[in-house]
């Protein structure tokens, strides 16, 4: 028997019971802009960036389920605005300078700028002042780039079964926190080789001395949009 | 209208431009048009801008601003700009978002120039205080933040090409916008 379907923007696609919209989307080549999901990792539902209209309903791709006949749409005027507004309030809540960001290129905040031709941040800056950790030999975190996402967090704890990362705080005080006595990553059980190291979407957690290896211009974003649907969360393997 | 009145050549294009906290890099990439800067000659010409070195701008058809506001002397020049021009364009990373400049945002201002100047272990004495001299804002802001911006070309620096595509779409009255391959942050 062939699999159930729904609607994406009225073009039927098929998937599997349990399926999220976004896993059968992604199976069937449709792109769904997201930015806190990542597939090796349980959905969390935090960045909204994959928002879509589910019979009527607004919902979080990333966590709700497909269903048989559902209508869902994606690519739209007012999502894609409503994503682009994201965007932007994500760049003005840090410090999110690309050209001297060693991340510009792979990473996924930027990618999705492009993809919703952010011309500028629109929104007053905030420019935060967040704490830099670079006391580890291999890694650092550059907490102005922080987007709270949780990927770091969710990778420790169910991959690595560390539970190095955690996000302490509320609302604009939240900031991402490491499990060690001195709260310093030195001091914690992380390792460079960790999924937790390899899973930032954007230049929060960068391993060190692999920073520009490969060059701007050639990174996978420069090469195509992220709507190819290209996963770039992972540090070439020459550098580890 | 009487033949003798009429201009004998078409109106080009009124264009300023300036530099504010920037590296003058967004110019340099402008220079990147290389020959077309002939086919702009034919359609455009320059008001306020370092090309031309003059010192204050006249009413003009299009403004690009380079850098971000990071003294007082930066205010006066954008709002000279902006009551010149009817377009005004925040050109490269720095206009846009204040850029590298803004990397001093999360220090105190007083603090940074009293390092800088007035530390006798680095061989300072004084904050230099010449009036002629601009006072420095508290953080450097993005255009966006002091004047009313009418379009954002991003980049670092943008390059001659999406300049190029920017300008033209600008003077030719369409909507601009950047292809994929033209359109970086960075």
């Amino acid at each position: 028997m062939s699999d159930p379907t729904f609607n994406i923007d009225e073009l039927p696609v098929p998937f599997k019971p349990g399926q999220t919209i976004l896993e059968a989307a992604k199976a069937a080549g449709v792109f769904v802009p997201h930015l806190c999901h990542h597939p090796d990792l349980k959905p969390h539902g935090g960045c909204k960036l994959c928002t879509v209209v589910v019979n009527g309903r607004t919902q979080s791709a990333c966590t709700y389920k497909a269903a048989a006949g559902q209508e869902v749409d994606v690519d739209t005027p007012e999502l894609d605005a409503m994503r682009r507004s994201l965007v932007q309030m994500l760049f003005i809540e840090g410090n999110h300078f690309c050209p001297g960001c060693e991340k510009s290129g792979n990473c996924e905040l930027q990618a999705l700028g492009y993809e919703y031709e952010m011309m500028s941040p629109h929104f007053v800056e905030f420019f935060p002042n967040r704490e830099i950790d670079a006391s580890h030999p291999d890694a650092m975190i550059e907490r102005n780039r922080c987007i709270l996402c949780e990927r770091c967090v969710r990778a420790s704890r169910d991959l690595d079964k560390k539970n190095v990362f955690g996000i302490a705080g509320r609302g604009g005080k939240a900031t991402l926190v490491v499990n060690s006595p001195s709260g310093k990553l030195v001091d914690s059980d992380f390792a460079v080789t960790d999924h937790a190291a390899r899973v930032c979407p954007v230049g929060a957690i960068l391993i060190k001395r692999v920073g520009f290896e490969r060059p701007i211009g050639e990174r996978a974003y420069d090469r195509a949009p992220m709507s190819a649907e290209v996963e770039v969360c992972e540090i070439p393997e020459s550098g580890s | 209208m009487n033949e003798a009145l009429a201009p004998k050549t078409p109106v080009k294009v009124r264009l300023a431009t300036t530099s504010l906290a920037g590296c003058f890099g967004c110019h340099m990439s402008f220079l990147d048009i290389d020959e077309l800067i002939f086919e702009f000659a034919g359609i455009a010409e320059f008001d306020r801008s370092p090309f031309t070195d003059i010192k204050h701008c006249g009413p003009c058809d299009i403004a690009l601003i380079e850098g971000g506001v990071c003294n007082a002397e930066n205010v006066h020049v954008l709002r000279e700009l902006r009551a010149n021009a009817k377009i005004l364009v925040a050109v490269g990373a720095c206009a846009i978002n204040g850029g590298l400049p803004a990397m001093r945002n999360h220090l105190k201002i007083d603090d940074i120039l009293r390092k800088v100047y007035a530390d006798p272990e680095r061989g300072g004495s004084t904050v230099p205080n010449d009036p002629e001299l601009p006072l420095q804002l508290d953080k450097v802001y993005p255009i966006n933040e002091v004047v009313r911006v009418d379009y954002f070309l991003p980049g670092c620096p943008p390059s001659g090409e999406a300049i190029w595509k920017y300008l033209t779409d600008l003077i030719l009255g369409r909507m601009p916008r950047l292809e994929r391959q033209i359109f970086h942050y960075d």
